[in-house]
């Protein structure tokens, strides 16, 4: 007699090479379906590259200031623009105590005549080299107060712009995504860990056990969050590990809520019921069928506890608990940008689109690995 | 007999329902044609997928957003199918109303059972909270709820699930609809309460006047309520007829099958002097909810000899899943266990480890008692993982294979999913984890409530063989008084944590003591005599 499928459209694929795909295969399979899913892991990837060796290729340094480039917008055309190599000229001159008569630009290189009553120097010439805008200056005297300057523009690309102190831009956004991406996923995951395990545990020993386990998570949450990490920059001093102490410290918690509650539904499941009586261990029951089965609420909280960590992160550097110029974060770069908003609009655009993309993969990919791990969503 | 003078309260013609699905459509309803006049009470019986729901759902347009239907649906003459949301609302809960099976869930939990019948009152009538809230309290009246002024500030948690469906009823009917779809509404319930809830629908029926569908898989359930009867097989209507012509003279073969699916045969009896494999002294079982300790076991005694079969009777609610629970230590006990003549009870789960290759337990739910996040070799094998950890990978296939092979599932849907398997065939994979340690005690709780009935009786015959063929005891929960009958050699009735009858199946089933006994056999067998 024929079985009767218990749900209609339930066609049973054919395990042709009748092997066994592991779960993860399996999973994998599904995902690269989920093109939005996909393109967000391809994203992401490419952030994290960008991250990682971008501030070495980038052609300023994160830390370098010029002096002469302050607050100037974002611009695919190379630095300095005609307008402003004059000013340039004029105020090198001043602070060389010379007088500018006129001065010209031929391609490449500009040459002015300069003057002064008590005669020049050619030394005078490295004050016309510590312009951003000029190199290679050689101050040649035609008589004794007169003298012709001939000087290289030096030419910066600001694809990015600068901010207010005059560093690139772009260097700062890359090497703050090191920071953030960083902190984002060593905190999440340390978060993760221990809040899965600690939520486990707690819900799978159950009674008295869960009792004490979860009023140490009610106290813990009692304690406020910059009390605390005050506390620890008092005992331990100002350092980048800190933080990560510090933002797992706190953000396991909600993790571990949340997987107690699963747990606890899951222990009345009547599998774990059905392995306890085939003798199976509780370490075995915990970790081959109560933690396989939180993988989806786990990996969607998961996608919304990275960005929680990384506007942690800047909130902390922003009280200075975090990192220090020249060090930056993206949460330190919007913060910068957003009071610069008025003026300099682009100081707040860069970083907050690096952000905001980033967030936006990683829920994309956090709700398309929700669907592949669940092995019901065929 | 289709006359043109009239129209019928529901007609449905050549109804398909498709599903869009990864793999492309799939097709839940063919081309099903059925009518309703008003005033009749037709029955659509199948079993799970064979699409009875689906066509229902349809007609409500409470298909999900992936379901299409085509056809016509008139419902006096309207076609639904084609009605805008705004009219089909109109006529859903006023018109048309609905009862589900699960009445667990189909109540809200946060409002008083008053304010959840008044809402569709309020809804589809001009009338005030007051004069709602007096219909009410009437309809509780005639869905003969105990004491129903207290009832109406009842919230769903303190009902029983008898209650709970006289509540959906009542609701249901509150605006005198001409048309009543009951979908399995006795099936959650225990069988004394599907015996009163099949008279209060019949009851109401004859009272209003309305048109009633009633969706079942159980043909048998029919007899006493229905007219006319559609018998539906794989998404397509195989059988017509009168209730009286479906039961003499039923054409279809497939019709056939389900007349026939009662569980039926005798076990083999045992010899009587077979040695007791598991007795059980004073069984006490208590929860403590906040302050409170609730015994809901109160002292059993209990003894299965060696190949022998205790059948466990009793409602939900008597403690009989607790006993078996008990027995396996998966609940704490007070009182003696012992199993080939050693104790159990007070062993600790590192000493008790190889006793529990010998006694194994099947659950009732085939969906929640297997991981979903294993392929049925895995899930078979996890026996042997933790007895025999030194078994190879390619021993533990092998014997996966013979397992699979014994309950009846060809070797290849080891590497399967769960959610890939039918209800029957997860409950075989049940059966399989716990055969491949070899058990000399099988614990069956309630292993085929949750089954459709033809699925059923191939699971009883399953567990019947396989218990020949190993010499194994069973231990079966059931509320199931035929499928009781089908395997058990002495059956041991339970109600609120007490026995209160015990004896040789046949003399319990035909000749019973106890009143409570009596009311019970009287409920089942209402749908065989």
């Amino acid at each position: 007699m024929t079985e009767i499928p218990v749900s209609a459209p339930a066609p049973v694929p054919a395990d042709t090479e009748g092997q066994a795909r592991s779960f993860w295969a399996k999973a994998w399979q599904r995902l690269r379906k989920n093109s939005l899913a996909m393109g967000s892991l391809v994203y992401l990837c490419l952030m994290v590259l960008a991250c990682t060796f971008g501030p070495m290729l980038v052609p300023n340094s994160y830390d370098k200031i010029f002096q002469g480039y302050t607050r100037v917008p974002a611009s695919l055309s190379a630095y300095p623009r005609p307008e402003m190599i004059g000013p340039a000229i004029e105020a090198a001159a001043g602070r060389a105590r010379l007088d500018l008569v006129d001065w010209a630009q031929t391609g490449d290189r500009v040459t002015a005549h300069l003057q002064s009553t008590r005669g020049v120097d050619p030394r005078a010439a490295r004050y016309f080299d510590r312009s951003d805008m000029l190199e290679n200056s050689t101050l040649d005297p035609t008589s004794q107060t007169e003298a012709v300057l001939t000087a290289r523009i030096e030419r910066h690309h600001f694809l990015f712009g600068t901010d207010a102190t005059g560093r690139d831009l772009l260097a700062r956004t890359l090497i703050a995504g090191r920071i953030s991406l960083s902190i984002g996923f060593l905190a999440g995951l340390v978060a993760m860990v221990i809040g899965v395990l600690y939520g486990a545990i707690s819900g799978f020993a159950g009674g008295r056990v869960d009792q004490i386990m979860m009023r140490i998570v009610d106290v813990l949450y009692s304690l406020p969050f910059i009390f605390f990490v005050i506390m620890l920059v008092v005992f331990f001093g100002r350092n980048f590990l800190l933080m990560f102490v510090a933002v797992g410290a706190v953000l396991w918690l909600d993790m571990a809520r949340i997987v107690r509650g699963q747990t606890l539904s899951l222990r009345r499941r009547e599998f774990v019921a059905a392995a306890e009586a085939l003798g199976v261990s509780w370490f075995q029951i915990l970790f081959r069928h109560i933690v396989p089965n939180l993988l989806g609420p786990v990996i969607v909280f998961m996608t919304l506890l990275v960005p929680n960590v990384i506007i942690l992160e800047s909130f902390l550097s922003y009280l200075g608990f975090g990192v220090q110029e020249p060090m930056s974060s993206w949460g330190i770069l919007i913060a910068q940008g957003a009071r610069a908003m008025p003026s300099a609009i682009w100081m707040l655009i860069f970083p907050s689109l690096f952000l905001t993309s980033t967030l936006f993969a990683l829920n994309f990919l956090g709700d398309g690995l929700r669907d592949a791990l669940d092995p019901r969503d065929a | 007999m289709t006359a043109d003078h009239h129209t019928p309260l529901l007609s449905v013609e050549a109804l398909s329902v498709h599903y869009a699905t990864d793999g492309g459509e799939t097709c839940a309803v063919r081309d099903v044609s059925f009518r309703i006049e008003p005033g009749e009470t037709v029955a659509i019986v199948g079993e799970s997928g064979s699409g009875k729901s689906q066509s229902m759902i349809a007609a409500m347009g409470l298909l999900p957003h992936n379901g299409r239907a085509t056809g016509r649906i008139a419902f006096r003459g309207d076609d639904l199918l084609r009605l805008n949301p705004q009219a089909l609302r109109t006529l859903r809960g006023a018109e048309i109303s609905m009862i589900f099976q699960e009445p667990m869930t189909s109540l809200d939990p946060l409002y008083r059972i008053g304010e959840q019948i008044m809402e569709p009152i309020l809804r589809h009538r001009r009338v005030g909270r007051r004069a709602a809230r007096a219909r009410a309290l009437e309809m509780l009246r005639q869905v003969h709820m105990p004491d129903p002024e207290r009832q109406m500030r009842a919230y769903p948690h303190e009902l029983s699930g008898g209650q709970r469906q006289r509540v959906m009823i009542a609701m249901a009917l509150a605006n005198n609809p001409s048309l009543l779809i009951a979908d399995e509404p006795t099936t959650a319930l225990d069988v004394t309460i599907q015996a009163e809830i099949i008279a209060l629908i019949a009851e109401l029926q004859r009272k209003n006047g309305m048109g009633v569908i009633f969706i079942t898989h159980d043909l048998g359930l029919v007899r006493h309520i229905a007219d006319r009867v559609y018998v539906m097989h794989r998404g397509e209507v195989v059988e017509t007829g009168t209730v009286g012509a479906i039961f003499e003279r039923p054409q279809h073969p497939y019709t056939r099958a389900l007349l026939d699916a009662a569980p039926r045969g005798r076990k083999i009896p045992v010899a009587a002097d077979a040695e007791p494999l598991l007795t059980a002294r004073g069984l006490r079982v208590s929860f403590s909810t906040g302050r409170r300790r609730i015994e809901v076991l109160h002292g059993l005694d209990l003894t299965v000899r060696q190949g022998e079969t205790l059948g466990i009777v009793g409602e939900s609610g008597s403690g009989k899943s607790t006993l078996a629970r008990a027995i396996l230590r998966l609940v704490d006990a007070e009182g003696e266990i012992s199993f080939e003549g050693q104790r159990l009870d007070g062993l600790s789960p590192r000493a008790l480890r190889p006793f529990r290759s010998r006694i194994q337990v099947v659950f009732q739910d085939p969906f929640g008692a297997l991981s979903p996040h294993m392929t049925a070799g895995q899930i078979v094998t996890e026996g042997l993982r933790v007895h025999r950890p030194a078994q190879s990978a390619r021993d533990r296939d092998e014997q996966a294979v013979l397992a699979l092979r014994e309950v009846g599932l060809p070797p290849e849907t080891r590497h399967r999913y769960i959610h890939e398997f039918s209800g029957g065939q997860r409950q075989r994979i049940a059966i399989a984890r716990a055969l491949i340690l070899k058990p000399r005690l099988l614990i069956l709780d309630e292993p085929t409530s949750a089954l459709d009935r033809m699925v059923q009786k191939q699971v009883i015959d399953l567990l019947r063989d396989l218990q020949q063929r190993h010499g194994m005891s069973y231990v079966f929960v059931s509320h199931d008084l035929a499928a009781v009958r089908a395997v058990a050699d002495r059956v041991l009735v339970m109600k609120d944590g007490t026995l209160v009858e015990e004896g040789p199946v046949d003399q319990v089933l035909s000749a019973p003591d106890a009143a409570y006994t009596r009311a019970l056999i009287a409920a089942a067998f209402m749908d065989v005599a």
